[in-house]
């Protein structure tokens, strides 16, 4: 459905250091193709340096939604190369794609050079350094306008709207910077056309993954976040943190990963909705006190922001390697939810969804996002608005003593909220006896074990468990932000004749393995694609679940993403590597 | 459960649970001291919740019929903010022992002293990791070999809670012994009057693992009462190094402004949508 071949889209990669305004002009670019009727998505390549460092914008255009990168990049627009070889081989290019690149900017990169892509060396600095108070991001976004045939105007306005802040003269550099460059871009014998539909244009969003879960945990009802600054997690508690208190919340940024955890605790025991957001380094620090809000039945959402790991790893670069500390990060038994979206898009839906899970189970529920979904940012239709009617159950004052874990029948127990008269209880780590109170009694244990995971494998989540779609004897099952590139794979298998089902899971834990071998009906042949180098979704598909027919497994760590080309190939060829 | 009555008594905050307490464990004169506390505020015990983390002390709430949180190790600060954060109508009590206020948690201390929210923290302070059986906490003297697990000591200068919560940030400090639950009460109806972080350090013996603490009784003392309180942080902090640890009463009182919510421009769900539309 959602998907392009390469043949109507267009992808451009703005390079530039660190702190030359590469994702300025990206954004620009991404939003002036908007409003000329482009669907598009633009991803972040970033070292971790702040200033200095590497840095690419990498933009794809269709007149359909786009949802992930194609194979190759047509245009490649270099201010420099600075650190360059470090992610070249993120911009695959051919002999028909072409390279705008300053010689001041240094020498072409041997391993762009070698592609046979076209290099048309033109100067972007040095005619921004003559207008004065202009960059050269600025010259590029002229070339690249005309190039494409987006309006000079629409992206006037644009860098009118961006750069008002900034003051008149900078805007005037800007704008004198634009027109250059559109007329450098004329001079030049470049033509390729964004692709549009301008048929509702003026509908379509442009977000990112970070800012959509932080709508969809709104949508859902949390009012209060705490969190720590992290790669690549903190734009979003810094997108949550004016909004929150606009609606009547509050955002505390905590001194660690361990105080965050523990004040949402504190904030969900008494009555809030609430969240935090972080990355691996960050997960791996919570994970005792989501093991507190599973033995205490205190909902909290955890957004983890997936990076390269183990340690620090790659914190600008995406991975799906949290996957096991997700599932089984916890000691003792500690049975919880795992979320994870599907798109930039599914974003909002899932930290929505994630919310209602959290507040209807009464537990725990970790939302496995990463920075490839998270720092994109996609132009696309309006996500579907979901009206949920779970709800946390709240206790109501009886005659008979209050029993917090009272052990019903019905797993998920009233919790009373503090401030209601003759409900007062001790929520507890420690295991406890249906009124909380600390027993070592294994009957207690087992009772209780066995409630905490009940109400999780009891519940229906309905449909929203995966994603599923097509038919076919051979299917695909993945999750996360590999789902993108292999709808675009059996997109292109389907057109070389091979119908092939697609399965992205959205609820990872507790595993629906009866739905998910329903979905497997009639398949021979199952593909797992995700981005881990130990295949770790892989493992935890087959330790719960018996794969239909002939698996295999198409598993990369970071930080090169999966293409659509290479899991199509995978799939014709009938073998993964 | 009945309501509270006009005047409720001490015992109108207890609850039939049976404390995991030592006889003559300290921390019985902190329960009483607290309960006596609520009853003279006339506090309803569904207004006020009772947060704590792990060890002999942190076992409180269950012990009275206030709403209670026991979590996990050291973390009882943070529980403590993120409910008093969400909900500002609450009066927030949290409890603990010296290894899980100042070793575990002490990043937690830190912080709480410096973000300054409306909230109470008692640390009952016996020197002692009781519930492990026995070891050194922060507090501990460098000289103590009685432990299994440091016989030379601990080689590390002891923790000076008050000094550290002064310079951290609190805004209100004091010293107290369980040994005498009035008094103690008395100092917890202040901090809880206090408007901001107040944190009082008692002095609550461990019989079992430290049984020479039977003699604070006779050693602990006031401050001199023509000198303390002070709002002067440098007077403060002079009392605090010269003293031994062993006086009590308030030691610091400051006004200054309470945590609170950022105030935003009121939007909607709506308004926020519209940021992601052309």
């Amino acid at each position: 459905m959602n998907s392009t071949s390469d043949s109507h889209a267009l992808s451009i990669a703005l390079v530039g250091s660190g702190g030359a305004g590469v994702v300025t002009a990206g954004n620009l670019l991404l939003e002036a193709a908007r409003a000329d009727g482009s669907f598009g998505l633009m991803r972040r390549s970033a070292g971790p340096q702040i200033r200095g460092g590497e840095s690419a914008a990498l933009l794809h255009f269709a007149a359909a939604p786009v949802e992930c990168a194609g194979d190759y990049y047509q245009l490649v627009v270099a201010f420099d190369w600075l650190h360059a070889q470090r992610f070249v081989e993120e911009i695959p290019l051919t002999a028909a794609s072409c390279v705008l690149h300053d010689p001041a900017g240094g020498d072409v990169p041997e391993p762009i050079a070698r592609t046979g892509a076209r290099l048309v060396p033109i100067e972007m600095h040095a005619p921004a350094t003559e207008i004065g108070c202009g960059r050269a991001n600025m010259i590029a976004l002229g070339l690249v306008s005309a190039i494409t045939g987006i309006k000079t105007e629409t992206l006037t306005e644009m860098v009118n709207r961006s750069l008002s802040a900034k003051g008149e003269s900078m805007v005037m550099g800007a704008r004198a910077c634009l027109e250059r460059g559109a007329a450098l871009g004329r001079s030049l014998d470049i033509d390729l056309p964004i692709p549009v539909d301008p048929d509702g244009a003026d509908g379509r969003w442009m977000i990112s993954g970070n800012e959509a879960c932080g709508l969809g945990a709104l949508k859902g009802g949390v009012r209060f976040v705490a969190g720590y600054p992290i790669t690549p997690a903190s734009e979003m508690l810094e997108w949550l943190a004016p909004r929150l208190a606009g609606t009547g919340g509050c955002l505390i940024q905590a001194e660690d990963e361990l105080a965050s955890v523990n004040m949402i605790l504190g904030a969900s025991y008494g009555g809030v909705p609430a969240m935090t957001v972080t990355s691996g380094p960050g997960l791996a620090l919570m994970t005792e006190g989501i093991g507190l809000a599973v033995a205490s039945e205190t909902p909290i959402v955890v957004i983890d922001v997936m990076r390269g790991g183990p340690s620090t790893g790659i914190p600008t670069k995406s991975e799906q390697t949290d996957l096991n500390i997700a599932l089984y990060g916890m000691h003792g038994e500690a049975p919880h939810v795992v979320v994870a979206p599907v798109s930039i898009a599914d974003c909002a839906f899932t930290a929505q969804w994630a919310v209602n899970l959290a507040e209807s189970l009464q537990t725990a529920v970790i939302v496995l996002s990463d920075q490839l979904l998270a720092q994109s940012r996609t132009v696309t239709h309006r996500p579907p608005d979901i009206d949920f009617i779970t709800r946390r159950v709240t206790a109501q004052r009886r005659d008979e003593a209050y029993r917090r874990y009272a052990l019903s029948g019905d797993e998920v127990s009233a919790m009373a909220i503090p401030g209601s008269a003759g409900l007062s209880y001790t929520a507890d780590g420690l295991e406890h006896d249906e009124r909380g109170t600390p027993s070592t009694g294994a009957e207690d244990h087992l009772r209780q074990l066995d409630k905490r995971s009940s109400k999780l494998t009891g519940f229906d989540y309905g449909d929203h468990w995966a994603t599923v779609e097509g038919d076919g004897e051979v299917a695909v099952v993945t999750w996360g932000s590999c789902t993108a590139a292999v709808r675009e794979a059996i997109r292109r298998a389907g057109a070389a004749g091979l119908p092939v089902r697609l399965i992205a899971l959205r609820l990872l834990a507790p595993l629906r393995t009866k739905q998910l071998s329903q979905a497997l009906a009639g398949v021979n042949r199952v593909l797992v694609v995700e981005q881990t180098f130990s295949r770790q979704f892989y493992h935890y598909l087959r330790s719960r679940f018996d794969l239909p027919g002939r698996t295999e497994c198409l598993a990369r760590p970071g930080p090169l993403p999966l293409s659509p080309g290479e899991i199509a190939d995978c799939l014709l060829a009938g073998t993964a590597r | 459960m009945n309501p509270i009555p006009e005047q409720p008594r001490p015992k109108d905050y207890k609850s039939d649970v049976k404390p995991v307490w030592c006889p003559g464990c300290g921390d019985f004169g902190v329960l009483n001291a607290i309960t006596k506390a609520l009853a003279s505020l006339r506090l309803p015990p569904e207004q006020v919740a009772l947060i704590s983390g792990i060890g002999c002390s942190s076992r409180v709430p269950a012990y009275t019929s206030l709403y209670g949180f026991h979590g996990i190790h050291g973390r009882a600060l943070a529980v403590g903010a993120g409910l008093k954060a969400a909900r500002p109508d609450l009066n927030v009590l949290v409890a603990g022992g010296d290894g899980d206020g100042f070793s575990i948690g002490g990043n937690h201390f830190l912080h709480a002293c410096r973000r300054n929210m409306n909230m109470t923290y008692i640390v009952m302070d016996n020197e002692v990791y009781g519930m492990t059986k026995g070891q050194a906490s922060p507090t501990t003297a460098p000289d103590w070999t009685q432990s299994k697990l440091t016989p030379s000591g601990t080689l590390s200068r002891a923790f000076q809670p008050a000094a550290i919560a002064l310079a951290a940030g609190a805004t209100f400090i004091a010293r107290a012994f369980s040994g005498k639950p009035n008094t103690l009460a008395q100092l917890i109806v202040l901090a809880m009057q206090h408007p901001g972080f107040a944190f009082i350090q008692v002095l609550s013996p461990c019989p079992t693992f430290r049984p020479e603490q039977k003699e604070w009784k006779n050693i602990v003392r006031p401050f001199p009462a023509d000198e303390l309180p002070t709002s002067d942080p440098a007077l403060a902090a002079l009392h605090c190094q010269r003293d031994d640890g062993m006086s009590t009463g308030v030691i610091y009182v400051e006004a200054r402004p309470v945590w609170s919510r950022s105030e935003m421009e009121k939007t909607t769900i709506e308004d926020i949508e519209q940021e992601f539309r052309s």
